[in-house]
């Protein structure tokens, strides 16, 4: 079982806040990512957990029991570091074994398991090798392995794929999926990359400055983000305010029916891949249509990034074979069901 | 280095360490040399046997006390070294640098002067004269050695080991023993090896602390040096040189098998 509840949890460090307020929940079984970018206090929360960090404030339970004065050896919380820190002076199966052999000689189910958890992180007849005879994806499989044999409650992934090239890391991840399908282990996995939380998690945490903005399911964060430092995040970066009134959003420029809108003051933000930018007028129909100039375009491989200005506004749009020039007139539209509207005392 | 001067510099520095033991190897297989003779007149293991014999007991004593008092220095040294070394190597504080001039002293200070400055105060404490305070006058050089070998040891030590530890289940206790000496190992033998040889040669500070009364194996050969006997004499100095060979040897195998791996 894993069950962790992080409640109101901060700490400071040389005076400056480095957490406030984390309230997390992380349910049994499920894998949950810890995204923010660096400095947001992603490590510093997950040594919290492992209890090598004690926290200035807050309480953490695991499975209801409070846990926050245990210390690390004593929780049924394991962490894997970003380097795999494989003890240099010891075999691979005694790595792998160095938990269990920390509670007492190994027996023959201890030795069953090892076997088991080695052919899981395909690191069978590796066993007598040293750390530094293995690749770095070994290792890292090594230090994964030497965490999953003792079958901790919870399991927590401190960046383990960023000292990866792309081809591992993408192996790495199948991996690590497998196995907590497989164990039904509760991860915890920090991350600064919005692709691999995104793809790989249950559930993401995002983390800015110290504070977790907003827990939900992938999909959640990046169509619906509670806030426009979520949104910026997550590249939703055209954000326009306005104010929502009988079912309308309206701005200095624009007019748009409100799907699902709060009423008030708010912001909305569309997606640069949402919107449309076309040569001539579109049709008129449900769908705003702007006019605006190309103000500068970037190829960024699969689609070509694309600034217009509109009016005094600039709006980024994400378009597959766009082929324009910087000044020419064109047309933008978007669904209005793009649009995501937050409300401004989120702000 | 290039192959040409490499093949000059080698040889050179090969006679260089090992012409002096030329002579001392003669005089110790020597039972007659008479002055101007290049070579002994004739061999033999006299020397040897009298080192074994009833007259040579008081070296034999010597070189017992010699071992046990250089390995009780080496062990303080490391006991003393890796707590200071690892504060030392790991932490950033200011004053730093005071810590750095407080562990040079010893050595920066000739020898002479520090050994009769503690003498005074050994005289006073009643550690004159005895085991314990030739012992505490060896550490005034041997321990900086120590300290500095820690040190760098544990500025190359990544700490982050003893968390992964913690979290795989080890308590703060046994953390020294399952992770940190094995990883520090090959430097802890270095720190030992630099304490224990600079102790096996000190030849001042316990002819001043000890007075006399601790005998070690320098003492004993100053005295053969003075003397007539200079087959015995030579046949000491060889067992003085002994200790450091072997410390060669230990150090190139320990270390070059394992190597610092594992201090990055």
């Amino acid at each position: 079982m894993g069950r962790l509840i992080l409640e109101n949890v901060g700490l400071c460090l040389d005076r400056k806040v480095v957490l406030r307020h984390v309230n997390l929940t992380v349910a049994n079984g499920e894998l949950l990512a810890l995204l923010g970018p660096s400095g947001a206090g992603k490590t510093t929360l997950l040594r919290i957990m492992a209890g090598l960090i004690a926290p200035d404030e807050g309480r953490i339970y695991l499975d209801g029991r409070p846990i926050t004065d245990v210390p690390p050896e004593k929780r049924d919380v394991v962490m894997v570091f970003q380097r795999p820190l494989l003890f240099p002076f010891m075999t691979l199966f005694n790595n792998i074994a160095f938990g269990l052999r920390v509670k007492g000689r190994l027996t023959a189910d201890d030795r069953h398991q090892i076997d088991r958890i080695m052919a899981m992180t395909q690191l069978d007849g590796l066993g007598r090798r040293q750390a530094h005879q293995l690749s770095g994806g070994q290792q890292q499989r090594a230090a994964l392995a030497r965490a999953l044999v003792l079958e901790p409650g919870v399991l927590l992934l401190d960046e383990p794929l960023s000292s990866l090239d792309p081809n591992l890391r993408q192996q790495m991840r199948d991996l690590i999926g497998n196995i907590q399908r497989q164990t039904g282990i509760t991860m915890v996995f920090v991350t600064h990359d919005q692709t691999e939380a995104l793809m790989m998690s249950d559930r993401v945490a995002l983390m800015l400055d110290g504070r977790l903005r907003q827990t939900g399911a992938p999909k959640q964060l990046f169509y619906h983000p509670v806030d426009p430092d979520v949104a910026r995040f997550f590249g939703m970066e055209n954000l326009i305010t306005g104010h929502c009134r009988n079912g309308y959003f309206h701005s200095a420029q624009w007019r748009m029916p409100a799907l699902d809108g709060p009423a008030g003051p708010c912001i909305a933000a569309i997606r640069p891949e949402a919107i449309r930018v076309m040569p001539t007028r579109p049709d008129p129909g449900a769908d705003p249509v702007l006019a605006g100039r190309i103000h500068r375009m970037r190829f960024e491989g699969t689609a070509t990034r694309v600034w217009i200005d509109c009016g005094s506004r600039q709006v980024v749009a994400l378009q597959a074979g766009a082929e324009f020039e910087a000044g020419q007139q064109v047309y933008v539209t978007f669904p209005v069901d793009a649009v995501h509207l937050m409300p401004v005392e989120n702000v | 280095m290039p192959a040409g001067m490499r093949r000059i510099v080698l040889p050179l520095l090969g006679i260089g360490v090992l012409l002096p033991f030329v002579p001392l190897l003669l005089w110790a297989f020597s039972a007659r040399w008479f002055y101007p003779d290049p070579f002994p007149g004739q061999w033999g293991m006299r020397a040897w046997r009298y080192l074994w014999g009833p007259a040579g007991g008081y070296i034999v004593s010597a070189l017992a006390a010699s071992i046990g008092l250089s390995a009780a220095v080496a062990l303080l040294s490391v006991l003393i070294g890796i707590p200071a070394g690892r504060f030392l190597g790991l932490y950033r504080f200011r004053g730093k640098w005071l810590v750095l001039l407080l562990v040079l002293l010893p050595i920066i200070v000739p020898p002479f002067t520090v050994a009769m400055g503690l003498h005074l105060w050994f005289l006073k404490l009643g550690l004159a004269e005895t085991v314990a305070g030739v012992i505490l006058s060896h550490l005034t050089v041997c321990l900086p050695y120590a300290v500095f070998v820690l040190w760098g040891v544990f500025s190359r030590y990544n700490p982050e080991f003893e968390d992964q530890a913690r979290s795989l289940g080890v308590g703060r206790w046994l953390i020294w023993r399952r992770v940190m000496l094995p990883l520090i190992g090959p430097g802890v033998i270095i720190a030992a090896l630099f304490a224990f040889l600079l102790s096996w040669g000190q030849y001042l500070a316990t002819l001043i602390i000890g007075g006399g009364r601790v005998v070690t194996l320098p003492i004993v050969l100053f005295a053969l040096i003075g003397g007539s006997d200079r087959p015995v004499a030579a046949v000491v100095s060889l067992l003085l040189v002994m200790p450091a060979m072997a410390a060669l040897l230990i150090s190139a195998r320990s270390l070059g098998r394992r190597g610092m791996i594992g201090i990055w």
